[in-house]
């Protein structure tokens, strides 16, 4: 069992009448790449900020190491950030930036000089001491960030959306020297996104937010393959979600078509909502499958085809390397493993969450 | 055609402007004592003037009340728009008004209400009087300049200082200040310049028996105009011209070097 380094214990906060954060409860495991995603507004930074120690939550306790640091100063937290806005100090050069934690604790120049030197090159930047920020673009900007956090080796380093300002390419070469980065530095990651891409290849472990509630946390694994809800499944990536009857164990009724699943234990009779991911449902000929149907639409996307299908009433969305044209009749076949099957929300209140989506 | 227009347009327009000025700098060089006619080229009223002990004193005064007024005044306003970061843009909008009021506010009335107000406070009149009326009237034009600097500000390198380790008040001197500065320097300038202009607040709240340069010059011209009035006003001419010019400079190598 790791090491539990930070928890975040029955965290509120609200901003004026606005509740950001409703009674969030978190542990986030030492030298783990924890990530928070959600969508824009509900509440990631507002969450980092309060374990970075920039806004103090109105409920609540943050325990670091065992300590409770609710109330410490920014100043003496054993982290880093790296913020959502490039903040380097543009009055001073690239060196004279990273060397500005390590002058505070009154280093001596040798070993900042080490430091420098070695930041700037695990962030693939040697030579740049004597530029001033501005002169960099975008994606070294956020790699001086980065070295100026890393050289004062904290236990975590807390990271806002630090590729948000990155083109494709860019980031996805960041994403990878991110990943490098952590392994070579064996510390704690605490990493805020609204690209459920990036979550997925980055993290060990997933939280995904909404509305200041956390609707799940997991392995990557975990919740691309089983969503609990429909907010879930249908934020980390494109699905079909349709509500349907659990007839009894291990047989789901979708469509009025009954579909056998590997699902026990949601009663007898009671509505569910079912996620099958586009990339499972295969298309066969006519009568071949459980429910049959015609394509009505299809799109070319590189690496596979785009192809809506109108069967029993619904839309459904399929992804598959072989073309069926448009107006092809065709059957929908989902083998019982992947067909999710989750509660349907319960209280108006679960309800609220998952319909601002 | 147009532009011919345009250059005529402006050509008058400086004239009407500076006409009256040129003409004194020009009599304050006049050997002739007369103001119609010109009786050649003379320094003398210029060494007079500075071997008068009254302007001498005069002198000594505007310029110290310019400085500490200065001094105090941009220290109150930058404090006071710094204090301002933290409050909602409405309450913020209300003290800038408040604080705006002494600058349109008519001298007239200004200098007035200082006068009874130092009265009845029974504060002694003289320096310490002007003082404080410059003080107050300056601190708009400190605030005028440093208040865009802070509305544009970046707080992210302030919060990113405090991440690093600095105290509250290292990463204040490290990052806010720095970028607050050209606005502080421009509001300085602004204030002494102010300062060394103002006659009528300073003749309602200076008392009797101390001059300073403006009010010993209305003083001198009450008794006859002596052409070294017109030396010590082209100086005075020059002097602030020379600041606004700096200011004007300073600014614009600020927006220089942010583009
Ligand atoms: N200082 C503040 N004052 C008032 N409201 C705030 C403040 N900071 C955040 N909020 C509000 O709290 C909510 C959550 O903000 P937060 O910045 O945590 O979102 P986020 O998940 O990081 O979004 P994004 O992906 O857009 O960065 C937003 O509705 C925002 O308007
Ligand atoms: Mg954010």
């Amino acid at each position: 069992m790791p090491k539990t380094l930070i928890s975040l214990e029955h965290i509120s906060k609200s901003f004026g009448s606005q509740l950001v954060l409703d009674d969030l409860s978190l542990s986030i495991y030492e030298n783990s790449f924890v990530t928070l995603l959600g969508p824009s507004g509900c509440g990631k930074t507002t969450t980092l900020r309060i374990i970075g120690g920039f806004e103090t939550p109105d409920n609540g306790r943050v325990i670091f190491d065992g300590e409770d640091i609710t109330r410490l100063a920014p100043n003496k937290r054993q982290l880093n950030t790296v913020f959502q806005k490039y903040a380097l100090f543009t009055n001073m050069n690239i060196a004279e930036n990273i060397a500005f934690g390590l002058k505070i604790k009154n280093k001596p120049e040798s070993y900042i000089k080490d430091k420098i030197s070695y930041a700037l090159k695990l962030v693939n930047l040697e030579g740049y001491e004597t530029r001033m920020p501005d002169s960099l673009s975008g994606g070294q900007q956020q790699r001086i960030a980065i070295a100026r956090a890393i050289v004062n080796e904290p236990k975590v380093l807390l990271l806002d959306e630090p590729l948000g300002a990155l083109d494709l390419k860019l980031r996805q070469d960041m994403q990878y020297e991110l990943k490098r980065l952590k392994e070579e530095l064996g510390i704690t990651f605490i990493y805020v996104t609204h690209d459920q891409e990036e979550a997925l290849t980055m993290s060990d472990h997933i939280v995904v937010m909404n509305q200041g509630y956390i609707q799940q946390e997991g392995t990557p694994e975990q919740i691309y393959n089983e969503p609990e809800n429909a907010f879930v499944a249908d934020f980390i990536g494109d699905s079909n979600i349709i509500r349907s009857t659990m007839i009894r164990d291990e047989l789901v009724e979708i469509l009025g078509t009954r579909f056998a699943c590997v699902d026990k234990g949601f009663g007898e009779n009671k509505p569910v909502d079912v996620v099958i991911r586009p990339e499972d449902v295969e298309l066969l000929p006519p009568g071949e499958g459980s429910m049959d149907g015609v394509v009505t639409g299809l799109t070319f996307k590189g690496v596979h085809y785009e192809m809506d299908v109108e069967a029993g009433g619904f839309e459904w969305l399929v992804h598959s390397t072989r073309l069926s044209e448009v107006g092809k009749k065709v059957s929908i076949k989902v083998d019982p493993f992947n067909l999710q099957i989750m509660n349907v929300p319960e209280s108006e209140d679960e309800e609220a969450i998952s319909e601002t989506v | 055609m147009k532009k011919i227009l345009e250059r005529i347009y402006l050509g008058i327009i400086l004239l009407f402007m500076y006409a009256p000025i040129v003409t004194l700098i020009v009599l304050s060089f006049n050997l002739s004592k007369s103001r119609a006619r010109w009786g050649g080229f003379t320094l003398n009223w210029y060494i007079r003037l500075f071997s008068d002990r009254a302007v001498a004193s005069a002198l000594m005064n505007t310029l110290s009340i310019a400085v500490l007024a200065t001094i105090f005044s941009t220290i109150i306003g930058t404090i006071t728009c710094i204090a301002m970061i933290g409050l909602s843009p409405r309450l913020r909008s209300v003290i800038t008004g408040v604080t705006n009021i002494p600058m349109i506010n008519a001298d007239i009335v200004t200098g007035i209400s200082l006068m009874l107000l130092f009265r009845f406070l029974h504060i002694g009149s003289g320096f310490m009087t002007i003082l404080l009326a410059h003080i107050t009237f300056d601190i708009p034009f400190v605030m005028l300049s440093v208040m865009p600097r802070i509305k544009n500000m970046n707080f992210y390198v302030y919060e990113a200082a405090l991440d690093l380790g600095a105290t509250p008040f290292y990463a204040f001197r490290k990052t806010i200040l720095p970028d607050l500065m050209p606005g502080v320097i421009s509001g300085a300038l602004m204030a002494f310049t102010m300062s060394l202009d103002d006659f009528i607040i300073t003749y309602f709240t200076k008392g009797s028996g101390f001059e300073t340069l403006s009010t010993l010059i209305y003083n001198e011209v009450k008794r006859g105009i002596q052409p070294e009035i017109y030396a010590l006003s082209a100086i005075i001419f020059v002097v602030v011209l020379t600041l606004l010019l700096i200011n004007s400079g300073a600014s614009d190598n600020i927006i220089k070097e942010k583009k």
